[in-house]
């Protein structure tokens, strides 16, 4: 059963029935889905969701789903791990890392729009399914469109990393590979979606897709124990994650899950691309594109499609947007890898680098509880760091040489 | 200047179901006052009262943003051919969909 009742425009509040599209035809902005919270009040204590399966769905009342998930039946719910050592490096008494690093199947935290957005495309009867990416959605939509019996367009930056394209590949899909940044990419594939009938996720099932997000954030209220982080720091490519963890905080309290309580929001970006940031350090939400120029891949949306309302949001929390340089980020990466045992991709070093910065210019309180999405996993970006992790020599399988070159320590000749 | 429009399918109301159209016009102003007499009431879905494009709403030129070109002051040149394409793009409502899904059988 579905507590979801329409779709309504973000900006004009048109209203429309729930249908494959994501703008409105008045003014354009994104439509959002509208529950009926005053049901799932009533019908769904939180109490029943204790004994639910540990995946995503555990919260499937709040998701646009009316039937059972096509796929991603095993999504989500990804630990939510406290990270002294980091906390310490970071000068913060409490720290904890969301680790979409391990998501189910694809090591990233879009797995959970996909599995919406596909479940939908079925519901929709798309037999065909296709995105624009960065990476990490392609991944995703590969894997999960296997599952779930979908035919697949893939759409693609053609510098993507290695690792992404086989990544994708491997599942069957069509892979299409475009000359040009994701966002020439990204219009190519809306001008196909305005064509074909076809569910393209980011596209016309944008409303339903981005809801997905929202799980991170019951996840993460639910795992501290029915209550919000005081702060919360998200890597920002399109912008849609972190209003979307945002809603999610928000519902639960009008659900009355949560006490009433604030979270301060913080979105942080490549400094090689950080449209979303610069608003938010300039104290508007007006956008002005850039052309991408970073090694953070996953991040590199010039011209993000939910970038008004993550910086409004950002500003209305009383947080803040902040950006960092690629070596900052490799630091990060390395920083996040060397005290918690956590493998990031190139977006978790720019979120880790950003809580650095932001807690060293005063923005981010450290005595205050702390939460990192890591959104995925760095098994995918290798090339990133490789140049600085090179293996040494090897050495002749003699004790003396290894305690020679590693220990410091001179064999001295016995009697 | 003469150029052309591709027009989105939730304008195509505005333009009998045309998904081209052809224009004169300078720069965006012109383009979108041009296109207003042709197919009254488009304008108000394009831009706001004073001028400014629609937010959501991203043109391109020859497949390049045109906040990248000087956005309202942009010149337009013999032959440009003109995208309008909803930041968030794509998908037509209810009936226009089931026609597109006739049109691909």
């Amino acid at each position: 059963m579905s507590y979801t009742s329409h779709l309504r425009c973000r900006q004009c509040g048109r209203t429309y029935k729930l249908e494959p599209i994501a703008a409105c035809e008045d003014c354009w902005a994104p439509l959002e889905v509208i529950y009926d919270y005053d049901r799932i009040r009533s019908e769904v204590p939180r109490a029943s969701l204790a004994s639910r399966p540990q995946t995503m769905w555990r919260y499937r009342e709040l998701l646009p789903v009316a039937g059972e998930p096509w796929v991603g039946r095993s999504t989500g719910f990804t630990p939510l791990l406290p990270a002294p050592r980091l906390a310490q490096a970071l000068g913060a008494r409490e720290v904890y890392l969301k680790n979409d690093a391990v998501n189910y199947p694809t090591l990233s935290f879009k797995d959970r729009v996909v599995a919406v957005a596909l479940s939908k495309a079925r519901e929709f009867g798309f037999d065909t399914v296709g995105c624009s990416s960065t990476g990490n959605l392609a991944n995703s939509v590969g894997a999960q469109a296997a599952a779930g019996g979908f035919k697949t367009f893939i759409f693609v930056p053609a510098d993507l990393e290695p690792e992404k394209v086989i990544n994708t590949r491997v599942y069957g899909a069509t892979l299409i590979k475009v000359s040009g940044n994701y966002d020439q990419v990204n219009r190519l594939c809306s001008e196909i979606s305005q064509k074909y009938s076809w569910g393209i996720v980011n596209v016309n099932l944008r409303s339903y897709y981005s809801e997905g997000s929202k799980t991170l954030g019951y996840e993460v209220a639910e795992q501290l124990g029915w209550r919000l982080p005081q702060n919360i720091v998200v890597p920002m490519a399109g912008g849609s994650l972190i209003t979307k963890i945002h809603k999610s905080f928000t519902e639960l309290q009008k659900l009355g899950w949560i006490e009433p309580a604030s979270t301060k929001f913080f979105g942080a970006q490549a400094t090689g691309c950080s449209p979303i940031t610069t608003a938010a350090k300039n104290g508007t939400c007006e956008i002005i594109p850039q052309k991408p120029n970073t090694l953070v891949k996953s991040l590199a949306i010039g011209n993000p499609a939910d970038g008004f309302y993550a910086a409004k949001m950002i500003l209305e929390s009383g947080g803040a947007g902040e950006d960092v340089s690629d070596v900052e980020v490799i630091d990060g990466i390395r920083l996040l890898a060397e005290t918690e045992g956590l493998f990031a991709e190139t977006a978790g070093g720019v979120t880790v680098a950003v809580a650095r910065k932001l807690i060293r210019l005063g923005r981010l309180n450290p005595e205050e509880s702390i939460v990192l999405a890591i959104t995925g996993n760095g098994l995918k970006t290798v090339g990133a760091v490789s140049g600085e992790l090179k293996a040494s020599e090897p050495i002749r399988p003699r004790l003396a040489e290894f305690e020679e070159q590693y220990l410091n320590v001179h064999a001295t000749a016995s009697a | 200047m003469p150029i052309t429009i591709r027009i989105p399918p939730p304008l195509r109301k505005y333009t009998d179901g045309a998904d081209v159209v052809e224009a004169t016009a300078r720069n965006l102003g012109e383009l979108f006052e041009g296109l207003d007499q042709k197919f009254p009431g488009i304008k108000k879905v394009l831009c706001a009262a004073d001028g400014t494009p629609q937010r959501f709403l991203n043109i391109y030129v020859n497949e390049e943003d045109i906040r990248f070109l000087g956005g309202v002051q942009y010149n337009f040149q013999d032959g440009d051919e003109v995208l309008l394409i909803p930041a968030i793009a794509g998908g037509a409502p209810g009936d226009a969909l089931l026609s597109l899904q006739d049109g691909n059988r």
